[in-house]
C-alpha cells in the first residue's frame, strides 16, 4: 500500500543521527514489546506478512510520529483484535472477558531457544521453472494496491536487470491478506540509480562519473516483473 | 526545560502502563508466558549480536575456502558457524572492494540480519535513513562521516524480501599479523551495514 512505511526517496527528515553506544532498549516497555511480539509470532495466529501489514497500515501521521517499538505495540494490538484474541474492553479493564482462542498456546521458556534458532524460512519447493534468467532485462509493473506489497513506490514501472535468482519464496502480497502463500520465484533485480532518480538528481550529488555506476538492488517476486525487450 | 522533561515522562508512563496491561492480559489468557518473554529479550541482550557477524567477517578475511563458500552460498556458510536464528534464514554476503561499496537498508520496514547483527539500532529503523539511503547514499555516508574516493561506486541493497544482507568490509591495513580472533575485534556493526569503513590498525612497533 502507499502508506507511511513506504519511505524510499522521501525528503525532509533531516540527517541520519546515530546515538553513540546505543543500548538495545531505551526503557523496559520496549523489551517487553519485542519479547511479546516474538512470542506471539510463535503462536501461529498470523504470519510475518500480516504482521508487517498491520504496522504499515497505521495512518501515516501516526506511523511517522511513533517510535519503532510503539509501532510494534500498535501492530500487535491490531492483530490481536482482528483475531478475536483480545477486545478493547479487555484492554481498558485489563481483565479477560472474551473467550480464549484455543489454537494459541503460549510459547514456553524451554522452547524459546529452539524456536529462535529454527527461524521461519520463506523458501518453498516448486516444480515450476523460473521465467527469467540472470542478465535478462525486466520492467517492474505499475501497481498501487491498498493491500500489502513489497514493491516500493520508487521502483514501480522501472527497468532493471535480473542479477540473481534466489529461489521460490512465499509471496507477501497474498500471504498478508489470507490468500495463501502462492510461493513463486524471487529475483534480485538491479537498477541504475539514474533510472530510479533521474540524471539531474544523480549528477547533482557528486560531480564525477562514478555516480553513474551507482546501483540499487531489490529482491522482487516474479509477478512484479515483465520481460522488457527495449534497448 | 522542566515542562519538556515532564512531557516525555508522562508519554513514557502512558505507553509503559499500556504495555504492562497488555502483557498481564495476554498472560492471563495463556497467549504468552512472561518467563519466555524474558528469555527472548535476554537472547538478544546477551547471545545474539554483532559479535556473530564480526566472526563471519574475520573468517572471510583469513579462510579462503570459507570466503569462497560465503560468496557462493552465504546461508550455508553462515549457518555452519551456528548462526541460524530468525531473520537470518536466507543470507547474502556482499563484499566491499576499492571499486564498490555496499550499503544495506530496508525502506519498507526494518528488515535486518538479526542472526549476525542482533537487533537494529534506532537510526536504521528511522525515516531519515530509510528514506535517504536509496536516493542519496552518498549523503547518508556523509552523515556518518564517510567520504568515499571518486572512483568507488555505491551499491544499495533494499531488503524487500526475506533475504538478509551482510556487508563484508575491506580488511584494514596493517593487520597482516593478526589472527581471526584479533581481527574480529576490529569489525564494527556499522561496517557490516555499510555505514562505516574500517580504519587501518595502529602499526605495531
Amino acid at each position: 500500500m502507499n502508506g507511511g512505511a513506504d519511505l524510499g526517496g522521501m525528503m525532509g527528515f533531516g540527517p541520519v543521527i546515530e546515538e553513540p553506544d546505543e543500548p538495545n532498549f531505551h526503557a523496559q516497555w520496549e523489551e517487553r514489546v519485542l519479547g511479546i511480539t516474538v512470542a506471539l509470532g510463535a503462536c501461529g495466529q498470523w504470519n510475518i506478512d500480516q504482521s508487517r501489514f498491520a504496522r504499515e497500515s497505521l495512518p501515516p501521521a501516526i506511523y511517522l510520529s511513533s517510535s519503532y517499538y510503539e509501532i510494534w505495540y500498535r501492530g500487535i494490538v491490531k492483530l490481536l483484535k482482528q483475531n478475536h484474541m483480545i477486545s478493547d474492553k479487555e484492554l481498558a479493564t485489563a481483565q479477560a472477558s472474551l473467550p480464549r482462542v484455543d489454537e494459541c498456546n503460549a510459547l514456553l521458556p524451554e522452547n524459546v531457544e529452539a524456536t529462535l534458532m529454527a527461524g521461519s524460512p520463506a523458501n518453498r519447493k516448486s516444480d515450476q521453472p523460473a521465467a527469467f534468467d540472470v542478465g535478462q532485462q525486466v520492467r517492474t509493473i505499475n501497481i498501487h494496491p491498498e493491500t500489502h506489497t513489497r514493491l516500493p513506490r520508487y521502483a514501480r514501472d522501472k527497468t532493471g536487470i535480473i542479477s540473481k535468482v534466489h529461489g521460490v519464496h512465499v509471496l507477501p502480497d497474498t500471504s498478508a491478506v489470507g490468500q495463501g502463500e502462492q510461493a513463486t520465484w524471487l529475483y534480485k533485480v538491479s537498477f541504475d540509480a539514474q533510472t530510479l532518480w533521474g540524471d539531474t538528481r544523480v549528477n547533482e550529488q557528486v560531480n564525477n562519473k562514478a555516480t553513474n555506476k551507482d546501483k540499487v538492488h531489490l529482491d522482487l517476486w516474479q509477478p512484479y516483473l515483465k520481460a522488457d525487450t527495449t534497448l | 526545560m522542566h515542562s519538556h522533561d515532564d512531557d516525555d515522562h508522562s508519554h513514557l508512563t502512558d505507553i509503559e502502563a499500556r504495555v504492562r496491561a497488555l502483557e498481564s492480559l495476554l498472560g492471563e489468557k495463556g497467549y504468552i508466558n512472561s518467563t519466555a518473554v524474558d528469555e527472548i529479550v535476554q537472547t538478544y541482550e546477551k547471545k545474539i549480536g554483532p559479535q556473530n557477524g564480526a566472526h563471519v567477517v574475520a573468517k572471510a578475511w583469513t579462510d579462503k575456502q570459507f570466503n569462497d563458500w560465503l560468496r557462493k552460498d552465504a546461508t550455508a556458510a553462515i549457518h555452519s558457524l551456528g548462526y541460524t536464528s530468525r531473520q537470518g534464514e536466507h543470507m547474502e554476503a556482499v563484499f566491499n572492494s576499492p571499486d564498490t561499496h555496499h550499503l544495506v537498508v530496508c525502506t519498507l520496514c526494518s528488515c535486518y540480519p538479526w542472526s549476525v547483527l542482533g537487533l537494529p539500532p534506532t537510526w536504521y529503523k528511522s525515516p531519515p535513513y530509510r528514506s535517504k539511503a536509496v536516493i542519496d547514499p552518498r549523503g547518508v555516508l556523509a552523515d556518518f562521516g564517510v567520504h568515499l574516493p571518486e572512483h568507488t561506486s555505491i551499491e544499495v541493497h533494499d531488503s524487500t524480501a526475506e533475504i538478509r544482507y551482510l556487508v563484508i568490509p575491506e580488511r584494514p591495513a596493517n593487520t597482516d599479523d593478526l589472527d581471526e580472533k584479533a581481527l574480529s575485534q576490529l569489525v564494527t556493526r556499522n561496517s557490516m551495514i555499510g555505514t562505516a569503513i574500517l580504519a587501518p590498525a595502529e602499526k605495531t612497533k
